[in-house]
């Protein structure tokens, strides 16, 4: 040791936490070899300029859509192994595979990716890769936007994962509630990674939320009217409507969180005045309707896979409708459910109570309308058909137990117990992830051209499911026996102790079912059918006319809409020959051009963040002049879109042997 | 309903109870031993039967449909791929979750309201001031002058007035079988009525989330008849050293300790931790000792919140 120069001893053991022990050296030669490993591939294929063209400075919703996912699934791979390294530890009574600090830091990670940064992206993913196929658009209401929506987030997470290895991770959980969160009790650069990540990519999930509201308002295909809008589209809107209402709140109490413990202020902490209870109040006002934001969308998905592998319409559209924006009003209503044991009156308790089992009604409603679409149809069980029976009985289950949770005086009961654990990765895993699942299974071969191995992802599914239910039934149990959530370790005596093995076990068992997900892809990239008809699923809906992978522009000429199940109903009738275009309708396109900017721009707010976060101000400096030059450059005004020329496509439609 | 409330009863147990060797009274939730547990866990056990009644048919109709209409050679099940619409249908089921809410709902305001009140009337309760710390938790008996930490005895039979604050980042005091949990804030006076009908030794642990040595920061409630309770009270009184503001000082250092007990406190102390924890930022206050914690600047602005004095804990005086 002696070896090193005291000043880098200095160095990495505050900023590389060598003191930490292996879990963080492992870590950090798996991540220099990984770095070195991705360097050298695209040096050795040459395939930088690729990579700078296709993807950086793309600006194609498809392809962002593509980043998206990628990102998501990476970061669902992070947020498990911090899963099973929490179950690992929580296996067995007085354990010490982790300490405390570690494991504080491992599940306030876990929390903050698996909601900010696994959930979110993967929805932005389905809202990209589906929604303006959908609505029969060429591409969405801001393009350049879409790509800085993009590009924050990826700088966000990558901001947020830099705290693993440098610096220290935040550690007050993903709530992090004040005071615990202020620097009298948790200084260090933890906290500051939270709130800057989460602030930046917060501005870009913003950015997507007005960017699909103005794509589904003022984009849809002549003849789409509202009541012909496909389900997943109109999820789509009223997640966005949430975002867009709720994401301020984070914004607010982020950024006062910020300013107390960088600029000393006492937003948060009573002392001048200030008071905790303002941001557990703001947190919520954003954090409730979160949970909406993230399960809208998976309600879209199934109600498409339903139709489809049912092969039956929708039942009860208009309901179908009317409960996804009665949902996402009453999320606004209900957020103090949060915290029923705050001292609220009895008053306040009983409006909040009712008002959360409120949502229970319109929940209620959707779930019966996706039974009896299948009621009388002819069911096929393909994998996202698979995924979505599966989340039929998770969910009502989740549901009840929501609305067990929403009983206040039982609440008292259940707050801040496993009970609450299992409750929320009930809904979570069980409505949003399998339906995120089932949503990329559905609409894989459209945006990659070929379909996902049957067996493998049969494996898997039941791997995750069954892995699923051995985890988090024993934490019902758990709660009831009084366990609290967020406990490193426990005593023997209680007798928690099998319970959590199991629970362990099934965890581990999930971690296999996303292994052989994965393995599932690669082997499919290789070995997958190919998609020729560009319509494997003898779907419903527009997307399903185009070829897969969709080109550039998406449609050569703008569809108009005559029918709900527009493609089914052609279909039906043999008149799918409408939908293709003729040499002679075919007419340049304006489509956006690539820009770097973006990126340059997400770029700088990392920079920026990165020095605020060690109160670095020089460094964040340059990243705030980047900010600005950002803007400073879009004044300047760069052509923006270019004219396809009607040829190329006529060339490119003939290729598809659709001319 | 009490038949059926019985049997929803015993096999919600055994249900859990399978999932585990061993005796019921593990689940702690599900073994109360005061009033205001049982009225915590009779809201629970209704809420369980109302939503079974909508749940295990949803569950047996998913099974029969998915079952009956797979897309298998030779089935005879009718198909109707346009068939899409039936208001009476909807109807049924917009009005079958309207009703179990509502019903739910209702008991659940009845139970709400019910629990801020002492559980019992004809008894004069007994007050213990609890400050929870990094990561500790002290109890003052302000009518017998003593003081314990990690553990609290109450009398059975009496409904204790718990008054509540944080010397630290805010918690949740929690005794599972007594009955819910309350916040511990800084700056703030909670309340939580909570009352043991048998003798016993009961488990209670922190419930938020505060740092390094929150797992270790459990505490016994040992509830005995009055008398030994007042034989208890003697001999703390006579053995044990008092606290004083310095041993408090001591005492509040983060950091994970045993039990101790101590014959008096420094008589104003949990005023002074809610005083100067931010107290005395909060509006009305001051008059009749800040245990009364009539904060009206408490809440968010406008919004209901702001009831929050009048109704401290899950009570009101
Ligand atoms: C692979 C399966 C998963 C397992 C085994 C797992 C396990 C856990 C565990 C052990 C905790 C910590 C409990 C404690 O407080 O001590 C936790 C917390 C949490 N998990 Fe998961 N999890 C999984 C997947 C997910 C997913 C997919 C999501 C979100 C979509 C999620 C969201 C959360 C959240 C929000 C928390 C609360 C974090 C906090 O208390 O600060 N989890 N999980
Ligand atoms: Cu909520
Ligand atoms: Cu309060």
């Amino acid at each position: 040791m002696d070896l090193l120069p005291l000043w880098f001893r200095r160095f990495a053991d505050t900023y590389l936490m060598w003191d930490r022990g292996p879990l963080i050296w492992m870590s950090d030669v798996a991540i220099l070899l990984t770095t070195i490993g991705i360097v050298a591939a695209l040096t050795y294929f040459r395939r930088w300029k690729w990579l700078w063209r296709e993807w950086i400075t793309t600006v194609d919703h498809k392809k962002i859509g593509i980043m998206y996912l990628i990102c998501a699934l990476l970061m669902l791979f992070r947020g498990g192994v911090d899963a099973l390294l929490m179950r690992t530890q929580l296996a067995f009574p007085g354990n010490t595979f982790l300490d405390p600090q570690h494991y504080d830091e491992i599940f306030t990670t876990h929390g903050t990716i698996m909601i900010l940064f696994m959930a979110m992206p993967f929805i932005f993913a389905l809202f990209n890769m589906v929604v303006p196929l959908q609505i029969g658009a060429r591409d969405v209401a801001f393009p350049v936007l879409n790509a800085v929506s993009f590009w924050l987030f990826f700088f966000g997470a990558l901001l947020f994962n830099l705290a693993f290895v440098f610096g220290g991770s935040p550690d007050a959980g993903w709530t992090s509630y004040p005071p615990l969160s202020e620097l009298g009790f948790d200084p260090g650069p933890g906290e500051n990674y939270y709130l800057l990540a989460i602030q930046i990519s917060g501005i870009g999930s913003i950015a997507t939320g007005i960017n699909f509201l103005a794509t589904i308002f003022k984009m849809r295909a002549p003849g789409m009217t509202w009541m012909r809008l496909p389900l997943f589209t109109w999820s789509v809107l009223a997640s966005c409507l949430v975002i867009v209402f709720s994401f301020p709140a984070l914004t607010a109490a982020l950024a006062l969180l910020m300013l107390d413990r960088l600029a000393g202020t006492h937003f948060f902490t009573m002392l001048h005045g200030g008071n905790p209870m303002m941001y557990v109040n703001l947190f919520w006002i954003w954090g409730h309707p979160e949970v909406y934001i993230v399960i809208l969308p998976a309600f879209g998905v199934y109600s498409e896979v339903v139709a489809t592998f049912a092969r039956k319409r929708l039942f009860g559209y208009t309901s179908m409708v009317a409960s996804l924006l009665v949902i996402s009003v009453i999320s606004y209503f209900v957020w103090a459910h949060h915290f029923f044991t705050m001292g609220a009156g009895a008053d306040v308790n009983a409006f909040f109570a009712v008002a959360s089992m409120a949502v229970g009604i319109p929940t209620g409603v959707k779930v019966f309308n996706w039974l009896f679409t299948m009621y009388r149809g002819r069911i096929r069980l393909s994998l996202p058909m698979l995924w979505t029976l599966a989340f039929i009985p998770t969910f009502a289950l989740g549901g009840a137990t929501g609305v067990m949770l929403a009983a206040a005086p039982a609440d008292y009961q259940y707050h801040n117990s496993y009970f609450l654990i299992a409750h929320f990765h009930q809904t979570l895993i069980g409505g949003t992830v399998f339906g995120l699942i089932a949503g990329m299974y559905y609409w894989w071969p459209k945006i990659f051209g070929f379909r996902l191995d049957e067996r493998l992802g049969r494996i898997a599914f039941w791997l995750f499911v069954i892995g699923f239910y051995v985890t988090f039934m024993p934490q019902y149990a758990l709660g009831l026996m009084g366990m609290q959530r967020r406990m490193y370790t426990y005593p023997a005596e209680l007798g928690w102790g099998d319970l959590n093995l199991v629970s362990t076990i099934g965890a581990y068992m999930m971690g296999l079912g996303f292994v052989v997900m994965v393995a599932q892809i690669l082997y499919s990239i290789r070995h997958g059918e190919r998609d020729l008809t560009g319509d494997p699923w003898d779907a419903r809906t527009l997307e399903w006319s185009l070829p897969s992978p969709v080109p550039h522009y998406n449609f050569a000429v703008i569809p108009r809409v005559t029918d709900r199940d527009m493609w089914w109903e052609l279909k039906q009738q043999g008149r799918t020959e409408e939908l293709r275009p003729t040499a002679d309708d075919i007419e340049p396109i304006l489509m956006p051009k690539n820009t770097a900017r973006p990126f340059f721009l997400g770029l700088s707010f990392f920079v920026a963040g990165f020095g605020a976060v060690f109160e670095w101000w020089p460094v964040a400096a340059v990243g705030a002049a980047g900010v600005l030059a950002c803007f400073v450059a879009w004044e300047s005004g760069e052509e923006e879109e270019e004219l396809l020329p009607a040829d190329e496509i006529r060339k490119t439609e003939a290729a598809l042997g659709r001319v | 309903m009490s038949l059926l409330r019985t049997r929803t009863v015993l096999a919600f147990v055994s249900l859990t109870a399978l999932l585990l060797t061993g005796c019921s009274s593990r689940y702690l939730v599900l073994s109360p031993a005061g009033p205001v547990g049982r009225q915590e866990l009779d809201l629970i056990v209704l809420s369980v039967e109302l939503l079974a009644v909508i749940v295990i048919p949803t569950l047996a109709l998913l099974f029969y449909i998915v079952w009956r209409y797979r897309d298998r050679p030779g089935n005879t099940a009718p198909y109707e791929p346009t068939w899409a619409d039936s208001r009476t249908l909807e109807a049924v089921w917009w009005a079958i979750p309207i009703i179990i809410v509502a019903v739910l709902g209702f008991y659940t305001a009845k139970t709400t309201f019910a629990l801020v009140e002492p559980p019992q009337k004809d008894v004069k309760p007994i007050t213990i001031q609890v400050i929870s710390l990094n990561w500790k938790w002290l109890f003052q008996y302000p009518e017998q002058g003593i003081a314990t930490v990690n553990y609290v005895k109450i009398p059975v039979g009496v409904p204790v007035d718990f008054e509540l604050t944080a010397d630290a980042p805010m918690n949740s005091f929690w005794v599972p079988q007594l009955g819910g949990q309350v916040y511990t804030m800084p700056g703030m006076a909670m309340r939580l009525w909570l009352q043991a009908d048998r003798p016993g030794t009961y488990y209670g642990h922190a419930a938020n989330f505060t740092g390094e040595g929150f797992a270790h920061m459990s505490f016994d409630v040992v509830a005995t008849p009055q008398s030994d309770f007042d034989k208890w009270v003697a001999s703390v009184k006579a053995s044990s050293p008092p606290l004083t503001t310095a041993g408090y000082e001591q005492l509040k250092k983060p950091g994970v300790t045993s039990t101790a007990e101590f014959s008096s406190f420094p008589p104003d102390l949990f005023d002074r931790v809610v005083w100067t924890n931010g107290g005395r930022y909060m509006q009305g206050m001051t008059g009749h000792g800040m245990t009364d914690h009539d904060m009206t600047s408490h809440g968010m602005d406008g919004h209901d919140m702001t009831d929050h004095g009048t109704a401290v804990g899950q009570t009101s005086r």
